[in-house]
């Protein structure tokens, strides 16, 4: 876009994603410096960029702040329970091939809740996308630890600091089966972008995790409590490592946040494709 | 006619549960009569004995279960305790007389029809045949259980086309036993 | 002895001698199921087994999940990408789904749960029958909700009502369960497949209106909204929260009103035209026999046997179990000095009948608590008592 037709957007009634989200929807629920909005952009920036038909999109959620962005989208959109969404977005797929199928909810939807139905969908390089809008705890209701809460964060439900183990997600998507991995945190909007458009553009089973800023239940309660403290968090501690060992990017109190694009898998057999191998297994001769 | 109840038992991997569906088909798909077939199930189906039950009648079966016999189509000792008990007083026993030895609880059967069925299906070159010798014995004895065309009809399509052939053969044996 | 039917492969018209697990599989694939989503548990297994046999053969995708709960989330996903879609499972298997039927529900998505009962709670007996979630087919899930729920009570029937649980799940829109089990699951009897034209297969009804005119939750006087499915340029969005008629969520004391009367009372106004019950020999009965599934055969038997020696006595076999026939066991409560009901469990449906009998007659319930069933002559022994 130049520079020109910047100012006549400015100056105009249109806004570049009209059309994009459910008009009526709008105002979203979520907080002031919550990331959540520039990350529901970006999703849709990245569908266009990824030139994507409209009418073959699907976006599921299950439940939580990020749960909800599915719902603000103006696409084929299904805000389903807690933890539920990837088995859903799987029965979703397959009944048309040509679908593109986004998953997109928070850490203790997809990895606590429904950490089951991510290692199994990573396993059967299910095609779908899954985004994982990663902020560290419960926001939804109301700031409790979970599955990706570092040890040391204090939540509700931890007021002595998290004692458990985090998981590290690139890590755990990567050990299963993954055929795109790629962290980013919410300040990498750019980079964020890239990788969901090449995640869109890939069949098989693509996992991007974004770090998200959660002032109001996460910042509050660890001396960030303003989302540009958040992101002024990120910057400092990040660091681009594409390629890196998923082993070494996980996150703990003050380490150094890896980020980038870990794994990217070419000639996998998805999912898709194994259905319809054994549906011409099916009526091979003899059988 | 009223109801017929018929148990086939034995152990895992003698044929027992094909039996019972030969026999239940033929009857209701080719004798225009009703039958229900049920099999031990679950854990107490893998190894060690194994049944399956026939149950007869030209009306409606409102009990799908078999619970008094009329008859014990034995071919293990093991069954045989187990079974016996369940004989009606005048039912018919049909026994693979190697493997299984009676005893006073077979006194109560009508009469009692012997076949070395292992050893018939052994010089037809595999013990697996004992079966379907016992099935054509069986058809050979009674009048109020199946014809040989309904079964020999139903073993046509059931039994997998290369071993059609030596089971035709092992229902013929049994069919002549005497 | 099926016949080859080679314009139309899911309907494996013919006399077949088959279980009631494989006859409500085939009872499915002639509905027009193209989605399988299951996981393992006895005694309903046969039915994945068959149904990952039947359904690459006609284009149709099986996925074994990796539980209940993904496997219910899974056929809900498939029925919103436009296809039928079912899973199959037992009681321990049912509870794990029941969150996602409310989902269902609430979504007003259609498909069909295949519950073969064994005895519970819990673990209980996996391999022997019971009746026992009667209850939970009614009130698994939290919230207010009408609901579906059939039973089979011989090997033809499995395959007619699964076909119907799925005409019933087209035609209101919900998650239909048919309610067998392990007796009728098991036992191998005759089944006869009609050919294609001669079955009746109801499809959701779609919208005529264009994407920027249509509203997903607006139903006619059918209570009965249309259903546009993903893919088809209407942008649907599908919320478990309370919605308004665009499907948006609407979380205010008006909108819950207007949305869950309406998705209760699409099944309660229709009741008449869902329930399908089986009379038998009640014309001049003084005593009643409420029963269904496999108890409601030895029912039968019972009332021949009584018959016999002159004692008037019939059967309401109750092939709908939900919603309950209210009406019909109020007159029947007019007309009998007695009710009585064999069922495999501790009274789930006798609690029903006596609500429903208003106090007008006497109610007994004849409970087996699993693993067995009533034979003829334990029923009759009921019926002689006094």
């Amino acid at each position: 876009m130049s520079e020109e037709e910047e100012f006549q957007l400015i100056e105009s009634d249109v806004h570049p994603l009209d059309g994009y989200l459910r008009e009526g929807r709008i105002p979203h629920i979520f907080c002031p410096a919550c990331s959540l909005g520039s990350v529901m952009n970006i999703i849709v920036e990245a569908i266009k960029e990824a030139k994507l038909e409209n009418k073959k999109v699907s976006v599921v959620s299950g439940i939580g702040c990020t749960g909800r962005i599915s719902g603000y989208l103006n696409y084929d959109s299904f805000h389903t329970t807690h933890g539920r969404a990837i088995p859903f977005a799987i029965g979703l797929g397959v009944t048309d091939p040509e679908r593109k199928v986004i998953v997109i909810s928070g850490d203790g939807d997809l990895f606590a809740i429904g950490g089951n139905h991510f290692i199994h969908a990573a396993r059967r390089n299910a095609d779908i996308t899954v985004i994982c809008v990663n902020n560290f705890n419960y926001g939804m209701t109301g700031g409790q630890v979970g599955p990706t809460s570092y040890k040391g964060q204090y939540q509700s439900t931890a007021p002595y600091g998290a004692v458990e183990e985090p998981f590290n997600l690139p890590d755990l998507a990567a050990s299963c089966g993954a055929v795109y991995v790629a962290r980013w945190s919410a300040l990498d909007v750019r980079r964020m972008k890239d990788s969901f458009t090449e995640a869109l553009l890939k069949k098989g089973f693509t996992f991007v995790e974004v770090l998200g800023s959660c002032p109001t239940t996460f910042g509050r309660r660890n001396q960030l409590a303003e989302g540009k403290k958040i992101l002024e968090y990120f910057h400092e501690k990040s660091e681009i490592q594409h390629g890196a060992d998923t082993k070494t990017v996980g996150i703990s109190k003050d380490s150094k946040i890896i980020v980038g694009k870990f794994i990217d898998i070419e000639d996998k057999p998805t999912l898709t494709d194994n259905l319809m191998a054994v549906q011409r297994m099916s009526k091979a001769k003899g059988k | 006619m009223s109801r017929v109840e018929v148990r086939f038992a034995g152990f895992g991997g003698q044929g027992i549960g094909l039996m019972g569906r030969l026999l239940g088909e033929a009857v209701a798909l080719g004798e225009g009569k009703n039958s229900v077939m049920t099999q031990s199930y679950g854990p107490e189906s893998r190894g060690g004995a194994s049944s399956a039950d026939v149950v007869i009648d030209t009306d409606d079966i409102d009990f799908p279960k078999a619970t008094d016999l009329d008859y014990f189509v034995v071919m293990s000792q093991e069954a045989y305790s187990k079974y016996i008990p369940k004989l009606k007083k005048g039912g018919i026993i049909f026994v693979e007389e190697d493997l299984v030895t009676l005893d006073e609880h077979a006194d109560k059967a009508k009469k009692i029809f012997k076949i070395p069925a292992t050893k018939i299906a052994e010089s037809l070159g595999s013990r697996l045949y004992a079966n379907i010798a016992m099935l054509g014995f069986l058809c050979a004895n009674t009048d109020d259980i199946v014809s040989e065309e309904s079964l020999l009809k139903v073993m046509k399509t059931k039994i997998k086309a290369r071993y059609v052939e030596k089971n035709l053969v092992a229902f013929q044996k049994g069919k002549e036993h005497q | 002895m099926s016949k080859k039917n080679e314009d139309s492969p899911e309907v494996a018209t013919g006399q077949h001698y088959t279980t009631g697990n494989h006859a409500a599989a085939e009872g499915s694939l002639a509905a027009g199921c193209k989605f399988f989503g299951g996981y393992p548990i006895t005694p309903s297994s046969e039915i994945a087994e068959h149904m990952a046999l039947r359904l690459p053969k006609i284009n149709g995708n099986f996925v074994q999940f990796e539980d209940e709960i993904a496997s219910i989330a899974g056929i809900l996903g498939a029925s919103w990408g436009g296809v039928k879609s079912m899973t199959a499972t037992s009681g321990p298997g049912y509870s794990l789904m029941v969150e996602n039927i409310g989902l269902g529900l609430m979504t007003e998505t259609p498909c069909v749960i295949v519950n073969v009962q064994r005895g519970g709670p819990s673990t209980g007996l996996p391999t022997l029958i019971g009746q026992q979630d009667v209850m939970q087919a009614r009130w698994g899930s939290h919230g207010d909700y009408e609901t579906i729920a059939i039973s089979p009570s011989n090997v033809q029937e499995c395959f007619d009502l699964a076909l119907e649980c799925f005409n019933l799940s087209e035609q209101y829109r919900l998650p239909v369960t048919l309610l067998m089990d392990e007796v009728i699951g098991h036992m191998s009897e005759r089944l006869v497949i009609p050919p294609k034209e001669e079955l009746t297969i109801i499809s959701r009804k779609k919208p005529t209106d264009p994407p920027d005119k249509h509203l997903p939750y607006k139903a006619d006087d059918s209570l009965v909204p249309p259903m546009a499915t993903a893919g088809e340029g209407y942008r649907v969005m599908v919320t478990g929260l309370t919605h308004d008629e665009r499907g948006y969520p609407d979380l205010t004391p008006e909108a819950q009103d207007k949305a869950v009367r309406r998705i209760n009372d699409k099944i309660r106004l229709n009741k008449d035209k869902i329930i399908k019950l089986e009379e038998y020999m009640l014309d001049d009965a003084k005593t009643a026999i409420v029963s269904f599934g496999t108890s409601a055969r030895a029912a039968k038997g019972a009332v021949n046997r009584a018959r016999k020696k002159g004692i008037k006595v019939g059967l309401l076999r109750l092939i709908t179990l939900w919603p309950f026939p209210d009406e019909k066991i109020d007159q029947l409560a007019d007309q009998v000095d007695r009710i009585i009901i064999p069922e495999i469990n501790y009274g789930q449906v006798t609690r029903e009948v006596e609500r429903a009998a208003h106090g007008k007659t006497e109610v007994k319930g004849d409970f087996r608590l699993g693993g067995a069933i009533h034979t003829p002559q334990e029923i009759l022994k009921e019926i002689e008592r006094n």
